[in-house]
């Protein structure tokens, strides 16, 4: 990083802040802090969905899980396009045409008071578990460019999302992030096209051949975490909860001037999510070829942390690491040329001979690296809280770009990360005020400057929740990951909920209330069970279906099962 | 006995996009772009297994 990268990414960090904070000074309007403008259109709508599901975490760490796993991850994406249909012809009309201000309220006046309370509450733990993995992306990106502590730069990085979103609330969120996914995609683009030059011509084989272009699978077995099924059935659930009952995400569509604004936001997003997201996995995939003909290429991608171990007492074992791996990734690359080579042969027995040695050097090479990543996590166990994959590609930014383009994807990461940390907030603080804070105090509900400070001061509060959990939690997952699996254990019994309000009208509030609580739980079973034995554990995405069906299932049971008394809405 | 036709929609439910009367022919769009990438992308994973 030079002078001109830090003038880049100070002023474009600063530029998109203060533009929102001024733009929306004047914001003590309920309606409008919580909803946005009401004349918002759904170009406005569409970006700003897209840019509160694609956090810094889509650009930081996706890439990074198609470098190690190749580019099956897009099949996480197939259910999306069916989920917002459903959205679109069922979920938004009903949210419209009773002008709630959260999903929730909807229950509230479907069901009863307990139920509305209920998906409140597992919708502000499971978002506020989120933000707390959110906020690692942007914390990375601190603490390799500046070579902090992560756990400062955690702290730094969610002090500044809190004031941001507490001084502009939705309005500012949905006015700015259209300039934040415009710098993006500029940015994205910029590294993309600099990597191309970068690559041999036969990339895409070679990438194909080392096993990083399996788009698709059709294997039907559930221990395999992404296939078309998985992808399909349980992603159309993941997606149908997150953007059905997700207030984070039912805030930016809710809020635009006509139904048809809210539609052909979410349509818009059908089309470019699953296009937007190849993009993004191919990069990885490519990035991982990129690195496989690099002299130097490093033996972990945390380099902060490996070259702080270089200077250390360890310093010589870790050396002793890098060489052993530089051996093993010069041969590596013998094989792959070897086979590159051997794709013209005329014999396939010689191309299988030169593809079988290409992957044996590989593994090789992987086990070297896996070694490395233990010593480092046995030397600095503040390691163990991020995936060595999460740095892939902020290494390529650092190492490869010119300087003011370094700037530019930092300030990128930055924006994203700003947005969708304003988005997730500004919906916590909403939830919190409307169906918490107000059901318990009923008599503010008129006062309109009492309810914008309640709301601000919730979305400080998550705010500090998510820097807390941050703080002290670690992952075994890649952080993309993370974030899907704590979805998926916490929005299928809440979509039951909703599936039951929409399409089962006998079904009432004390029936679906014990039906979630009991499918939240099984869901959780399963989950852990898995972890137990895992063995027998299912691909995460199949927690969705299950636990969707077995909450109307149960419903339904309790439903015939139940004395007939009428609840009371609220 | 005949069923009546169904009534228009509301203005504020039209699509508004060329091409498109309905918003059934929206979603049909989508949907048939969705099976066009899956297939697209079923050929790649062919071409480069």
């Amino acid at each position: 990083m030079n002078l001109l990268d830090w003038l880049v990414l100070l002023g474009a960090i600063v530029g998109v802040a203060a533009y929102g904070t001024w733009r929306t000074r004047h914001t003590d309007n309920l309606n409008t802090y919580l909803k946005g403008n009401s004349t918002t259109k759904w170009g406005t709508i569409g970006l700003s969905v897209m840019a509160t599901q694609a956090s810094t975490i889509t650009y930081l760490s996706l890439p990074g899980q198609a470098t190690e796993n190749g580019i099956a991850f897009i099949q996480n994406y197939f259910g999306l396009p069916l989920a917002l249909i459903v959205v679109c012809a069922v979920f938004l009309p009903i949210y419209r045409k009773l002008g709630v201000y959260t999903a929730y309220e909807y229950l509230g006046q479907r069901f009863d008071r307990k139920t509305r309370l209920l998906g409140a509450g597992i919708f502000v733990f499971q978002r506020g578990l989120q933000a707390g993995i959110t906020i690692y992306a942007p914390a990375i990106i601190l603490s390799t460019v500046l070579g902090w502590r992560l756990d400062l730069t955690i702290v730094c990085t969610g002090l500044l999302a809190i004031v941001y979103t507490v001084t502009g609330g939705s309005a500012a969120v949905n006015l700015t992030q259209k300039w934040q996914m415009g710098v993006i995609f500029g940015g994205m683009l910029t590294a993309f096209v600099i990597l191309l030059t970068k690559l041999p011509a036969d990339a895409l084989p070679i990438a194909g051949a080392l096993g990083k272009l399996q788009a698709i699978d059709y294997n039907p077995d559930l221990k395999v975490r992404y296939t078309v099924w998985s992808g399909v059935l349980g992603g159309f659930f993941l997606s149908l909860s997150y953007f059905g009952t997700d207030q984070s995400q039912v805030q930016r569509y809710i809020g635009g001037a006509r139904l048809r604004e809210g539609r052909l936001g979410l349509m818009f997003n059908a089309l470019l999510k699953i296009p937007m997201q190849l993009f993004i996995v191919i990069l990885g995939a490519l990035l991982f070829v990129f690195y496989q003909f690099q002299p130097h290429s490093p033996v972990v991608y945390n380099q902060t942390q490996w070259q702080r171990q270089l200077t250390g007492p360890e310093a010589e074992s870790f050396r002793a690491l890098e060489e052993k791996y530089a051996k093993l990734h010069a041969a590596k690359q013998e094989k792959i040329r070897a086979w590159a080579t051997a794709q013209n042969a005329t014999d396939p027995a010689v191309t299988a001979e030169a593809r079988r040695d290409m992957l044996a050097a590989q593994s090789a090479a992987d086990a070297v690296r896996k070694e490395a990543r233990t010593a480092l996590q046995a030397a600095d166990p503040t390691t163990k809280k991020t995936k060595d994959s999460d740095f892939v590609f902020i290494h390529f930014i650092l190492t490869q770009l010119p300087h003011g383009i370094i700037g530019l994807l930092l300030a990128v990461m930055f924006a994203s990360a700003l947005s969708s940390k304003a988005g997730e907030l500004n919906a916590l603080g909403t939830t919190s005020t409307i169906d918490l804070w107000r059901t318990f105090r009923p008599l503010a509900a008129h006062d309109e400057a009492r309810n914008v400070r309640a709301a601000k001061v919730f979305t400080a509060f998550w705010g500090l929740f998510a820097i807390a959990f941050a703080l002290f939690v670690s992952f075994a997952e890649n952080l993309i990951e993370a974030l899907n699996i704590v979805a998926s254990i916490f929005y299928p019994a809440l979509l039951g909920v909703f599936v039951v309000a929409f399409f089962l009208k006998h079904v009432k509030g004390t029936a679906v209330f014990w039906a979630a609580v009991a499918a939240q739980t099984v869901v959780i079973a399963i989950f852990f069970f898995g972890k137990a034995y895992p063995a027998r554990e299912i691909g995460y995405l199949w927690l969705n279906p299950i636990g969707c069906f077995t909450c109307v299932l149960f419903a339904l049971i309790l439903q015939a099962a139940l004395p007939q008394r009428a609840s009371p809405p609220t | 006995m005949k069923t009546p036709p169904n009534p228009p929609p509301p203005a504020d439910d039209a699509p508004g996009v060329p091409g498109f009367r309905t918003w059934r022919g929206v979603y049909l769009f989508v949907l048939a772009a969705f099976v066009v990438v899956v297939i697209a992308l079923t050929f790649f994973t062919r071409a480069y297994a």
